[in-house]
């Protein structure tokens, strides 16, 4: 089956992989900081859930979720990534992933992404850019709720 | 029998490539492709008679106003309208089912009164009326669908007492393609004394309208999804309903008489079209009528029928695929769920080799609730399509779920 490159970039195995078996899937009980997230226009949701340890590092998070492989995928690569982050740290990882997400600007520190580039085929589909950044603003909407 | 080959070359967006792979269009139920002879009256209006309506005395206004007027005419023969002041133009279903809302059931219904409608209605026949209930303490009511997605009409028949004062329901489901039977929902409704609305914006220019046979007091229609222009819809209502309405829009058009102390207003239609229409869009839309009036409605619902029967021959053989809504009876479009594939994938998947076709709940999010889907892929077709069209989309289904699976 001939595809276009776009396509195969978009869709690739790691990502399909995550989307089929999502890591780090469930919910977390007691104690923890979570955040909702959904796109209404295509009805993709996400729960977020974290735990901070005393340092204020990020010691557990769980995801739960429908819609979309690129939603969950990112979702699932990011909860893998996201674990013993400080809170800065995941900050600047999520603004590094919008970045090659939207195509906008050069991640600040590429490595730090790892398996997380491979969603860069998202620029080439901006209509998923909210797809692939639906996890991440529940997280972020998560550690704004622990700062209140 | 038509020539559908030569009358598919009257719709020349069809003839391209996209990602390329030829264009095939099964997105005719968000909107229809329009044909050389709208963009020609269109073209013409705006080459040749451009002035406002109604209101001047110079050769141009006279010919945008006959032109008008003559759109007026010709949608209201084409859904059976005893009078062409039967028919309000708007800029579409919602906004005609919004001049319901405002027009008639505000000044009509009050607290403890019911509205009737379906579980399987657009979003924009159920906003309306919640944001009305709210203000108004007014109770909705909901027909439920059965596993086929049909109406429970038995349902119904429990859910329709006095306190109903209104059913809206829509003709033909947008994610279903369920074909309700309206002459008898309007019919029961006036038995008890309530009014019925009917959501045609699937239905008008694809299956043959009549109102009086089916019998509503109202009916809401778009030009483009039936080959006319975006912009402009309309609203047939009783005349006596009509004239028992107030204003919704104040504004120029609209008006016999003003003082500063205060005004008087024209008679329905005119009363409810303040400000200037959409002349263009009046006008293309009353040539997208003649269009479909020549080729015939029922040939282009028996076509229509042929195409959508071949879709749901073929698309059991695509392992892993759920058709929703029923097997017969049903207008011109599917929807389904692909086990290995979200809707958003399987569209994404289809659009890179050319094929058009929608994915999510389709304004209709309670139905996708009903049947436990996060949303489906949809293909909806029009006359121009093609059954070879359709054996192209069974190959690519097959492909996106070996590629998903």
């Amino acid at each position: 089956m001939s595809l276009p490159a776009d396509l195969r970039d978009l869709y690739q195995q790691v990502i399909l992989d995550h989307s089929r078996n999502p890591r780090n899937h469930g919910q977390l009980e007691g104690d923890c900081l979570h955040a909702h997230g959904d796109n209404p226009s295509c009805g993709d949701e996400v729960d977020v859930w974290v735990k901070l340890d005393d340092a204020g590092a990020i010691s557990k998070i769980l995801f739960s979720g429908q819609g979309c492989a690129i939603s969950q995928a990112s979702a699932s690569m990011m909860t893998q990534k996201i674990k013993g982050k400080s809170r800065s740290e995941a900050a600047s990882l999520t603004e590094d992933f919008r970045r090659i997400v939207t195509g906008d600007g050069e991640a600040s520190d590429a490595d730090q992404l790892g398996e997380l580039q491979l969603l860069e085929g998202v620029q080439k589909f901006p209509q998923r850019v909210k797809c692939a950044m639906l996890a991440w603003r529940a997280l972020e909407q998560a550690l704004q709720n622990s700062e209140a | 029998m038509r020539d559908w080959t030569q009358i598919r070359q009257e719709f020349p967006i069809l003839d391209q490539t996209v990602q390329g792979a030829p264009l095939i269009y099964f997105d005719n139920a968000a909107t229809s492709q329009k044909p050389t002879p709208v963009m020609a009256a269109l073209d013409h209006y705006y080459k040749c008679d451009n002035a406002n309506v109604h209101r001047g005395l110079h050769e141009l206004s006279a010919r945008a106003t006959d032109a008008y007027e003559d759109a007026r005419a010709k949608l209201a023969k084409f859904i059976g309208a005893g009078s062409p002041t039967e028919i309000v133009f708007t800029r579409g279903t919602t906004e005609s089912i919004n001049l319901v809302v405002h027009g008639w059931a505000a000044h009509h219904l009050n607290s403890g009164d019911a509205i009737l409608l379906t579980e399987m209605e657009h979003h924009s026949n159920i906003v309306p009326w919640q944001l009305l209930a709210q203000t108004r303490q007014l109770e909705l009511r909901f027909v439920p669908l059965l596993d086929d997605g049909t109406l429970d009409m038995e349902a119904f028949d429990r859910l329709l007492d006095a306190k109903v004062k209104l059913v809206a329901c829509v003709h033909i489901s947008n994610s279903l393609g369920t074909i309700n039977p309206v002459n008898e929902i309007c019919r029961k409704a006036r038995e008890i004394g309530a009014l019925s609305l009917i959501d045609g914006a699937q239905s008008a220019g694809h299956i043959p309208v009549n109102v009086q046979s089916i019998g509503c007091d109202f009916f809401a229609f778009s030009g483009h999804k039936m080959c006319g222009p975006t912009g402009i819809g309309a609203l047939f209502g009783r005349p006596k309903i009509l004239e028992s309405m107030p204003p919704w829009q104040g504004g120029g058009e609209m008006i016999s008489r003003v003082t500063l102390e205060g005004s008087q207003f024209k008679l329905p239609p005119y009363r409810f079209e303040a400000g200037t229409p959409n002349i263009a869009g009046a006008i293309g839309w009353g040539a997208a009528v003649d269009y479909l009036n020549q080729i015939g409605i029922d040939a282009i619902d028996t076509r229509a029928s042929e195409l959508t029967t071949h879709a749901l021959t073929r698309l059991p053989e695509v392992p892993g695929v759920r058709i929703l809504g029923p097997m017969s009876s049903r207008g011109s479009l599917v929807s389904f769920a692909l086990d290995v594939a979200h809707p958003h994938d399987l569209v994404e998947f289809a659009n890179s080799r050319g094929l058009a076709l929608r994915g999510g709940h389709h304004c209709t999010q309670p139905v996708m609730r009903r049947f436990k889907v996060p949303g489906t892929a949809r293909a909806s077709f029009a006359f121009y399509n093609t059954l070879e069209e359709i054996d192209a989309m069974i190959d690519i289904l097959l492909d996106a779920r070996k590629f998903f699976g």
